[in-house]
Parts: structure tokens; C-alpha cells; sequence
């Protein structure tokens, strides 16, 4: 394997993560519900996924605990501001915080053992070609999934009837309630939809890219999908573009310390952030593009019929 | 598209005795109203006269209290729009219920019960605006169109459920003179088609020209049902604003006192497509006056009330003058400090912001004027709380605004006794100009007539009051004196006791000067 290949491979593990919360963040926020609990859902998921794993033995159980605990996570989320109606940014702050401490709780048992390593599953043929084949078909489920997720959710938003119902909620909840379609119902099941992607996420983190458990092991990646979503300005293939970017980004982190470039790594951790505030500006300069990408009731809560 | 059915010989749609009771209040009365296949039908009424309550029973979005509606011949029950859309009753809202970040072709779909495919969708939208006259690219966002396209989307919506009623609410209300132009070139393609069109509508021109038949509501009763092209715009507006007898005109204070308010030849172009240009308005108020300006909604009574009030000024500062000082350049703040007090239509969004408590809307409002009262600790304009939460409580006392709890937000009063909070915030000033727009527009009738009393007051007391209304009742009820607004141009003013409803129909047809015959035809 050569140097640029494992450079190469290392930035797809590293942005993987990244690509499925935001894509799951950006079905959300598509809804018009902001949830900033992604790294509250993400590390539940890492720390569920590696004890499940650890416990049955079984790495694909684990993903499948890591799903379920972000889903359930977020259906905590859900309740509070969909049913309950709390203010959706104080309520996603706090899933964030509830969750780095109850993973830590959940993982003190698990601390140090070793993990056990989703394997990578070679594509017939494909996984033969050179340089393409190891990096794109001889990865793990999770990398294949994300794929899989980013394509769904683009046909499912603009090609799909129920996507298009969830994209007029997010854009107008008061005239969709009045053309009778169910604001609140597709907002759960949006909400639940990011949180089972930040539970995928945070499974590929302690069962793909660092096989154990540390605590805090999520390290902001959630705050950077959710900025990432902002990057894509709510276009789903512009995550996979955005994903990757920051990925790179973050593994030029090691990749410059190993080479003894002197570039301080806070710099290139900032990278991402001021990245999205470049295009936050980018956007906002053009009323048009904020008005047809922008959820427009993003983050407004939805009482019918007061 | 041919329409099927209907071959049936009897009207299309009845209504008999239909009634609507919000509380005690009648906001429809006893409507008795027939649509007949093919026909335009407009249904004519000042705001507030029930014509959107009318319209809501028939499309199913309010349940009519008593009385029946007869759909062919045969009494049904439309329980909610989609009732209404199966029957084949299509609707037009004023105010549109589209996606903005989604496309045309989207718009329609979502408003399709069955799943079609978006392409299908584009084609079908696209055949009908074809058709039709409505021109429409089913790829563009709704985003970059103008409001006379984004109706045409309403408009092929309707279409798309083959209906053969169609009613629009104030459609043109919100377009330019060609796009109306172009919408009624679309109505009588519908008529041709056998179709039928409720339009609703307060201006008479286009009544006149477009329409059948009219039914005309005034305070939730029918007033008339004519053929609108038989009758004159003063005939129609008659029986729009009524023709009883008025009610007792209050005693002016016969000592003429100084002009306190004065409009010279003051002229302001349209702002916007929708807008009305003012066209060399001249008034004077004295003190101790109350003139009331009458006429149609949409005839420069906005535009008026800004050039007043100095929301926006105007290029010429002699245009406007407040106790004898040119102030037209001058900002709203500017002429609060000379005295005078302004009171807008909108209470929510304009005169109020509806999530403040009462006593931020106050400060809002008074903080440049009344800055000695209500502000405190020099230069850092600190807000006096207790002079300001002292000022709300006597205005509430003083206007008896009913309310829960010392100092909710805005949101939480009623219409009316927000409308009574917003005038007393004005009255608790003492002004001795005060200029009130629509002072009790959808307001209960109690409020109604404790803010009326407060202005007759106010002038008793020795000051100027301007109010624009269109509720004449109002105007016969508190004005000294009326002058009639209309496309922009402001009749002289006459003694309200010297005018009648009559003539006051006919200063609303926009016949200017008050010598009937032959000559007031050609005043303008």
C-alpha cells in the first residue's frame, strides 16, 4: 500500500462520521427542526455500538445498538420540542451535554478493553482495480451505507412525494398544515431519522476508525457535521463534497506533524468552521439562494391551531 | 375542458337563510344567495360585512350555524375543503398558501390528494395555463415570482380539480392593472366554459365590468341583488355603506378654533404597483373639529395616513403642516413632538408588536416624545419602570381595557381592547392633533363606541382629529365634518350635518363636487 493510498484511506474513515450525521442532521433541518444534539446522539451511539459489540460479540449488532441508541435519543429530543414544544436550540444543547455524560457513565466499564474491528468486505471484481478498488470496494458496511444513505436522501427529497411534503414543512409548516399534511408526524420521523445517523456515525468511531472506547471519543464531530450541513447549504451531495474536505482537513492534522510541517493544528482544526462561515456569507449575499435553500421555519416551533 | 353535469335547469349553488354566529355576534345573517350556471357573480361589501364568512361556509372551512346550502338542487353538507373540492368548488385565497423555496409544479402536487408524478404534474399545469392564459413555468421557484404569477399558481390549482364554481377573494387586490387585465380575460374564458365565478370584491369598476350578477352584504345581511351594468357606481355603493337615516351628528363646537392640521396640494406618487398616488390633496383641521375622510378601502386612504403621520415624508415640506410649521420632510418623531399623535390601521405589526408587553409597546411608541417621562440616568436613556408601568395602568383605567394579568404581551388582548389600549396610548398625550386610520376596524361594538366617544372627546377638549374610515356609521357618529377619498383624490369637506349618505355615494364613485346632474359626470 502506498503512501498516497493510506493517505487517501485514512481521509475516507476519518470523513465517514461526518457525512452520516450531516446527512441525517440535513434531513432534519429539511423538516424545519434544528437539533443540536448531534454530538450528544453521536457519542451515545459509539458508546452503545462498542458495548454491544463487546457484549454479543458481534460487530453488526453493535451498529445496530449504536442506531438504536441515537434513534432513541432523538425521540427524547422529538418529545420535548415537538410535543412539548421547548425551545429547540436550549433542548439539542442539552441532549449534547446529557449525552457526553451518560456515555461516559455507560462506558466506564468498557474503558481500555480492546475493540473489535468491523471488517472491511471486498466487492467482487470492482475491489481488484487499482488504487480505486482498495479505497471505494474493499471498505467496511458503514462506509458502503453512507453511500447508500447520501443517494436515498437526495431521491428521496426531490424525486419523492413524501420528501416533498417534508421539504413544504420545513419551508412553510402553517401552509402545510392547511393543505392537511401531518407537520408534527414528519418532523418525528425526520427527527428519528437524524438521530439514527448520528448513532451510525458515532458506531463507525468505536467499531471502524478507532476500535475502542474513549471517552469523548466524538471530539466535536458532531458541532462539524452540523456545520457541514450549513456548508452543503442543504444540498445532499454537496455534503459528500463538504464531508471529505473537512476529513482531509482533519487528518492533514497528523499527516502535517508526521512530515514536520510547521502549521499549528488549531489552525487546520479551525479549518472547517471558517469554511462554513465563508459560505454562510456566500449565501446570505444572494437573497435567492438563501430563500430556495434555506428551510424558512427552521427552528420555529409548530402549534396547530392555537 | 368541458364541464359535465349540470344540465339540471335550477342555479348551480343556493343558499337559503344561511347564518353564522360567532357568539351573539351575526356575522352572516340570514343569507339567502343563487349562482347560476356560466354566470360571473360578485359578491360585493365593505370589509367586515361578511363576505369572507359567507365564502369560508360555502368552501367548508367554517360550519354555517343555521340555514342550508344547495349544491344542484339538493341541500348538502361541506364539512371541509376537501368536501367542497369533491362537490367541484374550487377557491382562490386572498392571502396564498404557497411554498416559497419549492417549484410551481411542486406547489400544485402537494395539493393533489393523489400521487401523481411531478413530471405529469408540470404537464398537466402547464396544458391548463396554456389554456387558460395563465402563463406558468412549472420549473421556477416560487421565490422569484411576482404576486400576479404566484395567483396564477392558486389559480391552476383550482383549475386542476375540474371545478365548476370557482371563488376567488379579492383577487385583484393584490395585482397590477395589467395583470388584472390579463385575470379577467381568464374569468370569461371560464364563463364560456360553463362555469361559474364568485368574485368577491369591494371595487365597483371591476364589478361593473366583469360581472353578472351581484349580491351585495352589508353587516352580514344582504342589502341588494342586482345586475351590477344596470346600476351606477353611486347606486352600488349605496347599497354597500346603506341609506338610513344617519345617526345623530354630534354638536361641533361652533367657535371655529385654529388650524391645527393643514394638507397643501399634496401629491405623492405610487411606491408600489399596488399602491395609489395621492393627486393634490388640500384639508385643513381646526381645533375642536373632527374630520372624518369616507370612502372605498384601496383608494389612497395608506398612502394618506403615511404622508400624515410622516412614515414617509413626503418631498415637500409645505405640503404638510402641524400647528401652523411645515413638518413634510419631517420623520413620525418629529411631529409626535409637536403635538401630535398618530394611530395606524394594522394593530398588530404596526401599532403594536404583538409579543411585547403592553408597557414595551408604550415606550416604543413614546420614547422620543414623551422621553422626559419615561426615560432616566442621562445620556444611558435607562426606562423608567414605574412611570411606564403607572402610564399603562391609567391608560388601561382610562380606556377600560380588559386584559389578564397587570401588563401582558399584546398578542393576549382581544382586538378590541388592544384597539382601545393603542388609541388611549395616543389620548394619554393629549394631542392636539390626533390622526386615526380605520380607528375601529374589526373591533366589537362595545370598543367600538368607547374609542368613538374618546375621539369626540378629545375634540370637545379643544383639539384637531383626523379619522379615515370606512365604516360611515363611525363617520356619521363622531365627524363635524367629512370630506370622500377616492382613487387618490380628496373631495372638499362638507358639515356633517349637511351631508347625506347619498351624496356621500356619490363622492364615492368618484363623482367630485356635490351638484348632481349632468355637469358632476365630467368634474374629473
Amino acid at each position: 500500500m502506498g503512501i498516497v493510498e493510506a493517505i487517501l484511506l485514512s481521509v475516507i474513515t476519518a470523513a465517514t462520521p461526518l457525512v452520516l450525521a450531516a446527512a441525517g442532521e440535513l434531513v432534519t433541518e429539511r423538516s424545519g427542526v434544528l437539533n443540536l444534539g448531534v454530538e450528544g446522539m453521536m457519542i451515545m451511539g459509539a458508546v452503545c455500538a462498542f458495548a454491544a459489540t463487546q457484549l454479543t460479540g458481534s460487530p453488526y449488532l453493535g451498529v445496530l445498538a449504536g442506531v438504536a441508541a441515537g434513534a432513541s435519543f432523538s425521540l427524547l429530543f422529538g418529545f420535548l420540542t415537538l410535543t412539548l414544544v421547548a425551545n429547540q436550540v436550549a433542548t439539542g444543547l442539552a441532549l449534547t451535554l446529557l449525552g457526553i455524560g451518560a456515555s461516559g457513565m455507560i462506558g466506564e466499564s468498557f474503558l481500555g478493553m480492546q475493540g473489535i474491528k468491523l471488517q472491511p468486505i471486498a466487492i467482487p471484481l470492482l475491489s481488484e482495480l487499482p488504487l480505486v478498488g482498495p479505497l471505494l470496494f474493499r471498505q467496511d458496511a458503514i462506509f458502503y451505507l453512507s453511500v447508500a444513505i447520501v443517494a436515498g436522501i437526495h431521491w428521496f427529497l426531490f424525486r419523492s412525494r413524501a420528501g416533498l411534503k417534508l421539504r413544504a414543512v420545513g419551508d412553510s409548516h402553517g401552509s402545510a398544515h392547511a393543505l392537511g399534511v401531518d407537520v408534527i408526524g414528519i418532523r418525528y420521523l425526520a427527527v428519528l431519522f437524524g438521530g439514527a445517523c448520528a448513532g451510525l456515525a458515532g458506531a463507525q468511531l468505536s467499531l471502524v476508525y478507532t476500535p475502542q472506547w474513549v471517552e469523548n471519543m466524538s471530539a466535536g464531530r458532531g458541532w462539524i457535521a452540523l456545520a457541514l450541513v450549513v456548508f452543503s447549504s442543504w444540498r445532499p451531495w454537496r455534503i459528500v463534497v463538504g464531508g471529505y474536505l473537512f476529513g482531509a482537513v482533519s487528518i492533514s492534522q497528523l499527516h502535517a506533524q508526521a512530515f514536520g510541517i510547521g502549521i499549528p493544528s488549531q489552525f487546520l482544526s479551525s479549518l472547517p468552521y471558517v469554511a462554513t462561515i465563508v459560505v454562510l456569507i456566500l449565501i446570505s449575499h444572494n437573497r435567492r439562494m438563501t430563500l430556495i435553500n434555506t428551510p424558512a421555519s427552521l427552528g420555529k416551533p409548530f402549534v396547530p391551531d392555537r | 375542458m368541458p364541464v359535465k353535469g349540470s344540465t339540471a335547469s335550477g342555479p348551480l349553488l343556493a343558499v337559503r337563510n344561511l347564518t353564522k354566529l360567532f357568539g351573539s355576534f351575526a356575522a352572516c345573517n340570514a343569507i339567502d344567495l343563487q349562482i347560476e350556471s356560466g354566470e360571473i357573480h360578485a359578491l360585493l361589501g365593505e370589509n367586515g360585512a361578511g363576505k369572507s364568512t359567507l365564502v369560508k361556509m360555502l368552501f367548508g372551512v367554517l360550519a354555517p350555524t343555521a340555514g342550508e346550502i344547495l349544491w344542484k338542487g339538493d341541500a348538502v353538507r361541506i364539512a371541509s375543503p376537501g368536501d367542497a373540492r369533491k362537490l367541484g368548488i374550487g377557491m382562490v385565497f386572498q392571502h396564498f398558501s404557497l411554498f416559497e423555496a419549492l417549484t410551481v409544479a411542486e406547489n400544485i402536487a402537494l395539493s393533489m390528494d393523489r400521487n401523481v408524478s411531478l413530471g405529469r404534474v408540470a404537464e398537466e399545469a402547464s396544458r391548463l395555463s396554456r389554456a387558460y392564459g395563465l402563463p406558468l413555468d412549472p420549473k421556477a421557484h416560487v421565490a422569484d415570482l411576482s404576486v400576479g404569477e404566484r395567483q396564477r399558481i392558486e389559480i391552476v390549482r383550482a383549475l386542476l380539480q375540474n371545478p365548476q364554481l370557482i371563488i376567488l377573494d379579492e383577487p385583484t387586490s393584490v395585482l397590477t392593472p395589467q395583470e388584472a387585465d390579463r385575470l379577467f380575460e381568464t374569468l370569461y374564458k371560464l364563463k364560456a366554459e360553463g362555469r361559474s365565478v364568485l368574485y368577491i370584491s369591494h371595487r365597483l369598476e371591476e364589478v361593473q365590468r366583469l360581472c353578472d350578477r351581484a349580491t351585495v352584504l352589508r353587516h352580514g345581511q344582504v342589502t341588494g341583488a342586482c345586475d351590477p351594468r344596470a346600476e351606477t357606481p353611486a347606486s352600488l355603493a349605496r347599497m354597500m355603506v346603506g341609506s338610513e337615516v344617519a345617526a345623530v351628528t354630534p354638536e361641533g363646537t361652533n367657535t371655529k378654533g385654529a388650524v391645527q392640521l393643514e394638507v397643501r396640494h399634496l401629491s405623492v406618487a405610487a411606491r408600489t404597483p399596488f399602491a395609489v398616488s395621492l393627486k393634490n390633496v388640500s384639508l385643513k383641521v381646526r381645533a375642536g373639529e373632527v374630520l372624518a375622510i369616507a370612502g372605498v378601502a384601496g383608494n389612497g386612504q395608506s398612502e394618506l395616513f403615511d404622508a400624515l403621520s410622516g412614515e414617509y415624508p413626503v418631498a415637500d415640506d409645505n405640503a404638510v403642516h402641524i400647528r401652523q410649521t411645515p413638518v413634510g420632510t419631517k420623520g413620525i418623531n418629529a411631529r409626535r413632538l409637536m403635538g401630535a399623535g398618530f394611530v395606524p390601521e394594522e394593530r398588530h405589526g404596526h401599532a403594536a408588536v404583538s409579543a411585547l408587553p403592553l408597557s414595551d409597546n408604550l415606550v416604543l411608541a413614546r420614547n422620543q416624545s414623551d422621553r422626559r417621562a419615561f426615560l432616566g440616568g442621562g445620556f444611558l436613556k435607562v426606562i423608567r419602570q414605574d412611570a411606564v408601568k403607572a402610564a399603562t395602568r391609567r391608560i388601561s383605567e382610562n380606556m377600560d381595557v380588559r386584559k389578564s394579568g397587570d401588563d401582558p404581551p399584546a398578542a393576549s388582548l382581544s382586538g378590541g381592547n388592544l384597539q382601545k389600549f393603542i388609541v388611549g396610548r395616543e389620548l394619554d398625550r393629549e394631542p392636539s392633533v390626533l390622526v386615526v386610520n380605520q380607528p375601529t376596524w374589526g373591533v366589537d361594538a362595545g370598543a367600538a363606541s368607547r374609542i368613538r366617544r374618546a375621539l369626540v372627546d378629545l375634540a370637545k377638549a379643544g383639539s384637531a382629529v383626523l379619522v379615515i374610515s370606512q365604516d360611515l356609521d363611525e363617520i356619521f357618529e363622531v365627524a363635524t365634518e367629512i370630506a370622500v377619498i377616492s382613487d387618490g383624490r380628496l373631495s372638499d369637506a362638507y358639515p356633517a350635518r349637511e351631508l347625506s349618505r347619498e351624496k356621500i355615494g356619490l363622492l364615492m364613485g368618484g363623482l367630485h363636487g356635490l351638484t348632481e346632474g349632468a355637469g358632476a359626470a365630467h368634474a374629473h
